[in-house]
């Protein structure tokens, strides 16, 4: 049972993250749901979306105390740091959040997703470097599976697009911070 | 099994209304329900059909009559502020027996209300869809999965009837994404439409669709009609869900988004050693009354506890249904606010304690 958060602003590609996740569930046959912040909430303001990957049918489809919860931005940080269930797992983008958790009962990780991606070449990707760091410490997915879904998903036109969400997954898998 | 794919509640609808033969849809966008109009627009073109925006809520239901009294399968979405607007018209087109699927996600109300789930149009949708004598079937679906499978079922049990029937989802369902399959349903037998108005060439007497009727004897006659035609639906369509209530002290009834929630509650509540249960209506009119009823008989069901997005809509059917030989209470959040199973598990506690 896996119960993800994940939050930022809108624009950072926090819907196309957690779809990802969605899917790669779906394809190894798991229960799956997937759910987003919807309405005023989406305008400026902080977007999220609840994943649920379990062998159990799924009941509420919102995660309200997430298992693993990723921050790409401040205030998403502060509105559900708390909520992290006790030996859960929180990954910050520290480039966009410069405060570290309090909690001693949750694993935090630090990765400053914005700018690796900027000095990849791979603008707009922190979301999936901020996937890869994720996979690394939780080990939901094994690396090379979910490196061939995200290209599976990219549409047939641009397949360069799967192959940069593929770098970006890898920068994120690899970095030691 | 075909092959699973993840989609949105919403665009679930509309994929399954095409695949059961849908070929006209008619809507005027209103959150969080839009990903049908959406869809059909990219769609319905491809298979030949017709996705028109109207310019309001009145002009699509009453565009849905016209389409519907040609024989055509049609489809209308909204969301509760619009429904109420499409009031009159599905009132005419149950006085018109003319078959056609309306979809209501609904949103917090009353008034403009918000845009999150809700699931405050129960009694609308159950009691009073329309002026009149009347009733129309009301589906309610829990899963992505069950959009697609009761849009056609719903296709089905219109033409089959004579009657509109209505898809309650809620805002929940019509936008978080679940695995699908559009695999084959059961194949349902479907009467000729030999009262449609698609030109008589001279060769027949002309079909008259109307729901004007000026002499009381002759209104009277439609509505017995149409009444034995609802005893048939209550006898013979009902659908529900039962999940742990074999042994159950507490029996929990709630239906779509709510009802998974409650499941995941009724769990937790087992794994403390509490006997609860769920009982999920899947049709919300037929209420399924007789199921409900034969639960309350058994000596080991102490309470019935509902569950709802709403102030306690459904108590009264479930009162009704068992003649209140078992004590029925209610827990409920509204206004878009989606009940978390702690909650219902703390309520379902509550029952226990107090019975």
């Amino acid at each position: 049972m896996s119960a993800i958060l994940i939050a930022g602003f809108g624009g950072q590609g926090v819907l196309f993250a957690g779809k990802q996740l969605a899917l790669a569930g779906m394809k190894m046959d798991k229960q799956v749901s997937f759910i987003p912040s919807y309405g005023p909430e989406m305008r400026g303001g902080t977007s999220n979306c609840s994943v649920n990957i379990d062998d159990e049918p799924i009941g509420s489809p919102v995660v309200t105390r997430p298992e693993i919860l990723l921050v790409l931005n401040l205030p998403s940080f502060e509105k559900f740091e708390s909520k992290v269930v006790p030996g859960g797992t929180m990954i910050v983008n520290s480039s966009l959040v410069h405060v570290k958790s309090q909690r001693a009962d949750i694993h935090a990780y630090y990765i400053p997703a914005t700018e690796l991606a900027d000095q990849n070449g791979l603008s707009g990707l922190a979301n999936v470097i901020m996937l890869g760091k994720m996979l690394k410490a939780t080990g939901i997915f094994e690396f090379d599976y979910f490196r061939a879904c995200l290209l599976a998903s990219a549409p047939k036109s641009r397949p360069q697009l799967g192959e940069m969400n593929a770098k970006a997954l890898e920068i994120g898998y690899n970095y030691e911070g | 099994m075909a092959e699973k794919l993840l989609m949105k509640g919403n665009e679930a609808i509309a994929e399954a209304a095409i695949r059961s033969g849908c070929r006209f849809f008619f809507g005027y966008p209103i959150t969080p329900q839009t990903e049908i109009s959406e869809y059909m627009a990219k769609n319905m073109p491809k298979v030949n059909g017709l996705c028109l925006q109207a310019e309001s809520e009145v002009a699509a239901i009453n565009m849905v009559l016209g389409a519907s009294a040609a024989g055509a399968r049609v489809l209308t979405s909204s969301s509760s502020p619009g429904v109420s607007l499409k009031s009159e018209g599905i009132s005419y087109l149950v006085g018109s027996d003319l078959p056609c699927v309306i979809v209501n996600v609904q949103r917090g109300g009353p008034g403009l209300g918000g845009i999150q789930p809700a699931q405050s149009d129960y009694n609308q949708a159950t009691k009073g869809l329309g002026h009149g004598d009347q009733h129309i079937i009301v589906l309610a679906p829990a899963s992505v999965q069950e959009m697609a499978t009761l849009t056609g079922e719903a296709f089905d049990l219109a033409d089959i009837y004579r009657t509109p029937v209505m898809l309650l989802a809620d805002g929940a369902l019509g936008q978080m994404m679940e695995p699908v399959d559009f695999e084959e349903k059961p194949h349902r037998e479907i009467p000729p439409k030999d009262w449609a108005c698609t030109g008589h060439g001279g060769k027949r007497k002309p079909n008259i669709i109307n729901s004007l009727y000026i002499e009381p004897n002759d209104l009277e006659r439609t509505v017995v009609e149409r009444y034995k035609r609802y005893a048939l639906i209550e006898e013979k369509e009902v659908k529900y869900e039962e999940f742990l209530t074999d042994d159950a002290e507490i029996v929990v009834v709630a239906y779509g988004i709510t009802a998974r929630i409650v499941k995941t509650a009724v769990k937790a509540a087992r794994a403390k050693g509490i006997k609860a249960g769920l009982f999920r209506p899947i049709t919300l009119y037929p209420f399924p009354s007789k199921q409900l009823d034969a639960i309350a008989d058994r000596e080991h069901v102490k309470a019935f506890l509902s569950v709802e997005m709403n102030m306690g809509q459904m108590v009264n059917d479930i009162k009704v249904a068992i003649n209140c030989k078992k004590h029925v209470s209610h827990f409920g959040r509204t206004g878009g606010v989606i009940p978390t199973p702690d909650e219902i598990l703390e309520n379902i506690e509550k029952v226990g304690g107090a019975n």
